[in-house]
């Protein structure tokens, strides 16, 4: 008995020591940008000064970044959900191909991409200079994520025989694909989303090569402020990085929860008086 | 009743309708059907005989490869989508959509036609009191037990009113006390709704309990067609006769008084035949009483006592024993020697069907 009650203990202290070394970094990065002076400590006295400082310099870029995080998502949705009803409906030898083809762009390092597409379409000035350059590399990264959270649910459901349902009731493809397909994967579709702006939101590897001075995102922006900055505006601008990515996380959390399932017997049969 | 259907039951005909895969699997041979308006049309055959992908083509969800036909009521449908064929399909795994409750589930074709709102709602609750689960309108797919959802999707396929019910394996999926209730459910609902009715399984139980004809499919052909009697009584071929319920094999060969096997002579009135092997139903033998004349003797080789019966299987010293159900109290002990007499007008010659399967 005492033994086992030692061994908790142990096991308790690992735990929080654990979660300490993971969480202290975090906690000393936000109370930095909370501090009025780091070097000094936090003698100096709280203050928002930093955290009002990066709103101003650096407003822009957190824009930019909900705006491409948004703009991914419409076009990962666009694409991702038709592509992962084709895939699911075929389920061919090709499209196994293309399942696996789709998840290149996570295998292959962010600088390679980024990369390959500026020495592809770098010299289309316009297109090059504006953010829709760095929407394309969001795109290629965040798709399969897309793609994989709707298979995942298409999969665990009989789409097929569902379908089949809906026409003999007199469904065309179109009823069937908006009343039946679409509604059955909302799961599916909505833990994608969330992925896809989370992922999006926070993309560096692909982005740090994409940007110009003038399509800066909020992780180029951060970077940036560590490098030139004082270190309290760096940790402001984590500060609000977190507060705009933690939500997400929670959402995201709730929605990957799979839903309990219920065994229903047969008997007895309630009937209707 | 206000289940009024179609005004007017479909009839559906199959003209040289053949399915073959993409990989090259010939799963129909060349089949031609023709439907009765009005009747409930059984499909039975074991896997892959074929059934399934006959009722897909009635449905439209298969096309007939190049050359057949599929006609409604004389008229060709053979390219018309499922979509425009208006039938009501019952699937096994009941394919009801998660994402909505009973009631709409039930409405959901209705709400496909654009029917009034108040149509649609009488109209759903009308099916719901008839399939006695209108407790149920609001009720999520997945708080339903399986029978519940049969009872679904019976209800939404009818509620459309269809020219023709499609049933696939509906109650395969049921455990086997529910299985016979809901038969007979079945059974009452297309006899009132008189709504022609192709029904596919591979029980023949339920084949014989629900069918005005039967159609016994193998490996892509039509077996035999006929009333649950004909195909009981008459099986056209060894394949039907062993499908359908037990029967008896003896071999041996024709002789002046009866056929003569191992155990003895069965009594033969058929005239001249060089048949090699008879066959009868267990029902067709009894035990002989004593000091009665016997046709054939054996030993117990197992005895199941059953409740209402008992059913014997008795060593004639052929490949198999004969299956003999005993009535009576039965106190016949294993190994025990048993007289038995054969009713002449149960044995069967199906030795000309032999070469043709």
């Amino acid at each position: 008995m005492k033994n086992h009650r030692m061994l908790f203990g142990l096991q308790l202290a690992f735990t929080l020591a654990v979660c300490a070394f993971l969480i202290v970094p975090v906690v000393l990065s936000i109370l930095a940008g909370l501090t009025s002076n780091y070097f000094v400590g936090l003698e100096s006295g709280l203050t928002l000064r930093w955290v009002f400082e990066v709103w101003d310099g650096y407003r822009d870029t957190i824009f930019r970044s909900i705006g491409i995080a948004l703009a991914c998502l419409l076009v990962t949705l666009v694409l991702g959900v038709p592509t992962a009803y084709v895939l699911t409906r075929s389920g061919s030898r090709l499209s196994r191909l293309v399942e696996e083809l789709l998840m290149l762009p996570i295998a292959v390092p962010g600088l390679a991409t980024a990369l390959a597409l500026i020495s592809a379409y770098g010299g289309m000035g316009g297109f090059r200079t504006s953010w829709t350059f760095i929407l394309v590399g969001h795109v290629l990264f965040t798709l399969p994520f897309m793609v994989r959270s709707v298979l995942a649910v298409l999969a665990s459901i009989d789409l097929t025989t569902l379908e089949e349902g809906a026409a003999s009731l007199g469904a065309s493809f179109r009823q069937r694909f908006f009343d039946i397909v679409l509604p059955n994967c909302r799961n599916g579709i909505l833990a994608g989303s969330l992925m896809v702006v989370t992922l999006s939101i926070g993309e560096f590897n692909l982005t740090w090569l994409l940007h110009t001075p003038l399509t800066k995102t909020l992780p180029v922006g951060l970077a940036d402020a560590y490098a030139s900055l004082r270190l309290e505006i760096g940790s402001a601008y984590t500060l609000i990085f977190l507060l705009m990515i933690v939500p997400l996380l929670l959402a995201m959390q709730a929605f990957a929860r799979p839903r309990p399932r219920r065994f229903i017997s047969d008997d007895p049969v309630p009937e209707s008086k | 009743m206000t289940l009024a259907t179609s005004p007017k039951p479909l009839s559906i005909s199959l003209q040289s309708c053949a399915k073959t895969f993409g990989d090259g699997t010939r799963v129909l041979e060349p089949l031609n059907l023709d439907i009765r308006a009005g009747e409930t049309l059984v499909l039975l055959g074991p896997s892959g005989c074929g059934k399934t992908t006959t009722l897909r083509l009635i449905a439209g969800l298969e096309q007939p490869d190049a050359g057949g036909r599929v006609l409604f009521d004389g008229v060709d449908v053979t390219t018309q989508s499922i979509e425009s064929r208006n039938v009501g399909m019952v699937f096994q795994s009941y394919a009801l959509f998660p994402n909505m409750t009973v009631a709409e589930n039930v409405g959901y074709g209705l709400r496909i036609r654009k029917r009034p709102v108040a149509e649609q709602r009488t109209r759903v609750a009308e099916m719901l009191a008839m399939m006695r689960i209108e407790a149920l309108a609001d009720r999520s797919i997945d708080q339903l037990s399986g029978g519940q959802r049969q009872r679904v999707a019976l209800a939404r396929a009818l509620a459309v009113q269809p020219r023709a019910l499609l049933l696939d394996e509906p109650l395969t999926a049921l455990d086997a006390q529910l299985r016979d209730a809901l038969r007979v459910e079945i059974n009452q609902l297309l006899r009132e709704l008189g709504i022609t009715a192709i029904y596919v399984t591979h029980d023949q139980t339920e084949a014989m309990a629900l069918g005005d004809r039967i159609i016994v499919m193998s490996h892509g052909r039509v077996a035999q067609t006929g009333t649950p009697r004909e195909i009981y009584h008459q099986p056209a071929s060894p394949f039907v006769a062993g499908f359908i319920g037990t029967m008896n094999r003896l071999s041996g060969e024709m002789g002046p008084n009866g056929f003569i096997c191992a155990a003895g002579i069965v009594p033969w009135q058929g005239g001249h035949s060089a048949a090699s092997e008879i066959l009868f139903r267990p029902e067709d033998v009894r035990i002989a009483g004593a000091g009665e004349h016997a046709d054939l003797v054996g030993t117990v080789a197992a005895a199941f006592f059953l409740g209402d019966r008992t059913r014997l299987f008795i060593d004639v010293g052929d490949r198999q024993p004969l299956v003999v159900e005993s009535m009576a109290r039965c106190t016949l002990q294993l190994g025990e020697a048993v007289r038995m007499r054969v009713d002449p007008q149960g044995v069967l010659d199906l030795s000309s069907h032999r070469a043709s399967h």
